[in-house]
């Protein structure tokens, strides 16, 4: 099959669906790749780059949409683009078949095939093709960026020479992906950062980041629970809104920088950052409202616009922050498409093989034979498991842990002196029949064992081999005996005794030998 | 004639041995323990050669001298993973020592015996605090120092004595046959031995009841020896405990062998204690009581560490059948290259290698220690985390890691690091298998159930360097290998990791 990728046609849009490193990937799988010329160029992809990586270069859109078999691109296609698409052809890209209906049925009406980038569902298999995420984690970082080319301070606290400079305070609002980028970047950057969501359990993926999670003493915050709706954050009660907004009230004054990611499926952006919020920020503070698209988080928010409002808080607006850093958007937007291609490519051998029987698929194509396939049914696959509920482990009282310590110390107790008095018992019955100089020797015995057993329980884990090879030396103490036999009138005895020193001297010296040779290379780092 | 000032040197030995031993706490001080050690095997001998072994000294020297030279070879020619084949092989050596110690008692009891006869005096009730075979004063002064005391030994302290060298024989005899073929086992291929052995679990038929019947038999003939039948019963009795020995040993599969060669560490270590009672020897009583205790605990951190109860090691197998149906595997086993794995490990910031048997037998300690080292000089952490059972020999994969340069304060045991899985980016398996496999947690069926792993399972990627497809020892299907998280790396362990190395930039 032919891949191909056309110019973006929206104004100011610089991505484009296909690297040449993409393009090499997509050739593995059996795909050729075809481009309009110039495509790459304003995300800094020269076509002779893309020539370089075996990738046909094609002068016109027009011979583009006719050459190619799958169109891959980043923008929802405008009316001019859908007109080119032909029966059979599949179109990938940015669709928000919520917003776009028309455009939708347009295209099923012509017969192409569209897979929406964006209805890609949130299960951990679709991860690698999860252009939401790679986008938002991009408009997170440069969101902060752009924060502090609009900020007049530093982001770390400083001691120099011309003065101490407190640290910059950053409030991330919603903790998505954009909103951990956010998070991430800004602490890296050295700022204090907090981080508000209405998920609780994003709290320690917050503090994970390195930024403060913003505790909402709230009963009902329990009841928000993200696994029902895929992984977002859904809307929440009146009460709780109320709350959240006295909660940034008390902090606006204190916030120099607050990053505004907070949306809600399907709907508009919730008003967060209230005027009186901004009017009570220091001069020169900064917002950025990522949600922007959608009414935005902030009341002073104008789309695709900076604005300074009255007591010079810079309100930044801007919508598209991925397309700011076309390279870096360009890269991994094109890394999402290979993955969607090696999905519809299984057998690698360069043929399409639509399964909507497939999870993935089957959620992002939205227009398959000549039907409208949105809305998708819900998956198989639950997105995310459903948090248990998490049970605090018992307290034990003082009372109840001296018992318990009690009851272990009486049970050890009770353990050990019965194991003395069933030895002793036994060494009585021996003493009762043995002459006492062997119970001397035996006395001894006994002790060396219990040393023995006392001195090795310490013996590090790690010199096992060398305890080995020292009791081995040690134990051809056993020497001693063929010694004192040695000396013997007896030619027999005599005999044995020389072959016993002989086998346990080389026991010795090469036991301790040895042991020496593995220590000496046991080193510190 | 007393030997005081050999008593007071004996006593000094036995301190410096347990100083030894404790020294073995730190790597730092095991360096100073060694030394104690050797100071105090030098003092014990010394003082025997001057005092009650005074009789051939210079013989003596000149034996000690030889066995210094063959051992110095031994020691200085050993390759790191060969150690458990040297260690089990000493083993066969102090053994052999404790038979033929104590067949010198039984001669030297005969011979006492017939110079009391020839004396005439001849007691053979041996009243109470009399001498069981008196002989005449002259005589006496002729005997080596040993026939001296058996001389004036009671009828009781000689049957406790013949008690003692009977035992003695015995377990030194298991000792010997059982560490030539665990040594044999050990060594595999490059075994000295003239014959060669078969590394599995082979027993005759008739499998532990042969064992029962000679142990019994072993009893009926220590019986008829003390009653005074003579010393066939002996020779008897040390070719059945000799037999034991390699039947035992024959029948225990080559990943017990940790088990095996600490259980004969402490077996030739209860040798030498019974072997001191015979010649009521304090010092040997002390060294053999403290090697025998080490043995038998390290055994018993081994079996612990198995899960397995130290009988059902020895025995062989694995014990009773499994209650019931294991666990089926699902998944596939994803196979992964060479450049698959440098890409994680340069991405990842904490590893853990969890190194096995497997590292040992393709000695590719040298490789993952130079790996080792470039990653750390990125500034990786890198961990090595140690099963108690990993390898043939406690403390086997330390010692290898140790040759190799590998910084002992990253090779950590089990406990230290389990926890840490959940915070690692990549875990690299070699040549292991049933210790890490979570069955042991997960299926209350597996053989291995309740056996403690290492959670490697539990980092955000396994890799797991293997030969081939086959399960481990135990014969279990691991089903860590089919784990989402988990990609295998096949090929021999050195060859795969050589490739690899040039790939870490």
């Amino acid at each position: 099959m032919k891949i191909g990728t056309p110019k973006e046609i929206f104004e100011g849009e610089r991505r484009v669906a296909m690297t040449p490193d993409s393009a090499l990937q997509l050739q593995k799988l059996g795909h050729e790749c075809v481009i309009e010329a110039g495509a790459g160029m304003a995300a800094g992809f020269d076509d002779a780059a893309y020539e370089g990586a075996g990738v046909e270069v094609v002068k016109t859109a027009a011979a583009l949409y006719k050459a190619a078999d799958v169109v891959a691109k980043v923008r929802p296609p405008e009316d001019a683009e859908v007109k080119r698409l032909r029966e059979g052809q599949t179109l990938i890209s940015f669709f928000y078949p919520g917003a776009n209906e028309a455009l939708m049925e347009a295209a099923a009406k012509r017969g192409s095939t569209v897979i929406a980038m964006d209805m890609v569902p949130r299960i951990s298999r679709a991860q690698k093709m999860d252009a939401l995420s790679s986008m938002a984690n991009i408009a997170g970082y440069r969101a902060v960026i752009e924060a502090g080319n609009n900020f007049g301070r530093f982001f770390t606290g400083q001691v120099t020479a011309a003065g101490k400079v407190p640290p910059a305070k950053v409030l991330v609002i919603g903790a998505g992906v954009a909103g951990l980028a956010a998070i991430g970047t800004s602490t890296s950057l050295g700022a204090i950062t907090y981080a508000f969501d209405v998920r609780p359990e994003v709290s320690e993926q917050i503090e994970s980041m390195g930024a403060e999670f913003v505790f909402l003493d709230f009963e009902d915050s329990g009841d928000q629970n993200s696994a029902a709706t895929g992984g977002y954050a859904a809307p929440s009660s009146p009460e709780f809104q109320a709350k959240q907004l006295e909660k940034f009230r008390e902090m606006a004054p204190d916030i120099d920088i607050v990053i505004c990611t907070a949306l809600i499926p399907n709907r508009a952006a919730p008003l967060l950052w209230t005027k009186d919020m901004v009017e009570m920020m220091k001069p020169g503070s900064v917002i950025v409202d990522l949600a922007a698209e959608k009414g935005g988080n902030c009341e002073l928010t104008v789309m695709d616009e900076k604005v300074l409002s009255d007591n010079g808080v810079t309100v930044i607006g801007y919508t598209d922050f991925p397309s700011r850093m076309a390279t870096q958007s360009s890269t991994l937007y094109a890394t999402n498409i290979r993955h969607m291609m090696t999905d519809l490519t299984p057998e690698k051998d360069g043929v399409i093989v639509h399964d909507m029987e497939d999870d993935v698929i089957r959620g992002a194509t939205i227009a398959y034979e000549k039907a409208v396939t949105f809305p998708p049914p819900p998956p198989k696959v639950a997105a995310i498991a459903a948090a248990p509920k998490k049970e605090a482990p018992k307290e034990l009282t003082p009372e109840e842990k001296r018992a318990a310590e009690m009851a272990a110390f009486k049970k050890q107790t009770v353990n050990q002196v019965t194991l003395l008095g069933v030895a002793g018992v036994l060494l009585l019955a021996v003493g009762t029949v043995a002459p006492a100089s062997f119970m001397q020797h035996f006395i001894v015995f006994i002790l060396s064992v219990f040393i023995g057993f006392q001195v090795i329980w310490n013996v590090a884990h790690s010199l096992h081999t060398p305890l080995m090879a020292v009791t081995n030396a040690i134990s051809s103490i056993i020497i001693l005996g063929a010694l004192i036999q040695v000396g013997s009138s007896s030619l027999l005895i005599t005999l044995l005794a020389a072959l016993g020193i002989f086998m346990a001297s080389v026991n010795i010296f090469g036991g301790f030998l040895v042991t020496r040779r593995m220590l000496a290379m046991f080193q510190k780092s | 004639m007393d030997f005081g000032f050999t008593i007071a040197a004996y006593a000094v030995a036995a301190v410096l041995f347990i100083l030894s031993l404790g020294g073995l706490s730190g790597q730092e001080s095991a360096k100073r323990a060694v030394w104690y050690g050797i100071a105090g095997m030098a003092i014990a001998v010394l003082a025997t050669l001057i005092g009650p072994g005074a009789g051939l000294w210079l013989a003596s020297l000149i034996l000690i001298a030889g066995g210094a030279a063959v051992g110095y070879q031994l020691a200085t020619k050993v390759q790191m993973t060969q150690m458990p084949e040297l260690v089990a092989i000493m083993h066969s050596l102090v053994g052999l020592a404790a038979v033929f110690v104590g067949f010198n008692a039984d001669i030297m009891i005969n011979d006492i015996a017939a110079l009391s006869a020839e004396f005439g005096g001849g007691n053979p009730v041996g009243g109470y605090g009399l001498p069981l075979y008196p002989i005449a004063e002259e005589t006496m002064a002729g005997l080596s120092a040993f026939g001296q005391l058996i001389a004036k030994k009671t009828g009781v302290e000689i049957t406790i004595l013949r008690v003692e060298l009977v035992l003695g024989i015995w377990i030194g005899a298991v000792t010997f046959t059982g560490s030539v073929i665990a040594y044999a086992k050990l060594a595999g291929g490059s075994s000295l031995l003239p014959f060669k052995v078969d590394t599995g679990a082979n027993q005759l038929p008739g499998g532990h009841l042969l064992n029962a019947v000679a142990a019994a038999a072993s009893l009926v003939l220590a019986i008829m020896y003390l009653a005074g039948s003579g010393s066939w019963t002996l020779v008897l009795l040390t070719l059945l405990a000799l037999f034991i020995g390699y039947h035992l040993i024959m029948g225990i599969g080559g990943a017990d062998m940790p088990v095996v060669v600490s259980m004969l560490n402490s077996y030739s270590g209860w040798a030498a204690a019974a072997i001191g009672f015979s010649l009521g020897n304090d010092l040997l009583i002390v060294v053999g009581a403290l090697v025998g205790s080490s043995g038998a605990i390290l055994s018993y951190i081994m079996c612990k560490a198995m899960n397995r109860s130290f009988v059902s090691v020895i025995l062989g197998g694995w014990g009773g059948a499994a209650a019931g149906e294991q666990m089926a595997v699902e998944g596939e086993q994803v196979a992964i290259e060479a450049d698959g794995v440098a890409t994680a490990l340069n991405e990842a910031s904490s590893i853990i290698i969890i190194p096995g048997y497997g590292m040992a037998v393709a000695q590719a300690q040298q490789t993952v220690a130079e790996l080792t080292r470039k990653l750390r000089a990125k500034g990786k952490e890198v961990r090595f985390a140690i099963h108690p059972v990993a390898g043939r020999l406690p403390g086997h994969m330390n010692v290898l890691l140790a040759e190799a340069k590998v910084p002992y304060d990253i090779v950590l045991e089990m406990d230290e690091i389990n926890e840490d899985f959940p915070d690692t980016d990549v875990a690299i398996v070699i040549g292991s298998n049933d210790i890490v496999n979570p069955a042991a947690q997960d299926d209350p069926n597996s053989p291995i159930a309740g056996m403690p792993v290492l959670e490697c399972w539990k980092a955000k990627q396994v890799f797991v360097s293997k030969r081939g497809q086959g399960t481990g020892y135990s014969g279990i299907e691991n089903p860590l290998f089919f784990k989402e998280n988990t990609r295998m790396f096949y090929g021999d362990a050195k060859a795969s990791f050589d490739k690899l190395l040039p790939l870490i930039d």
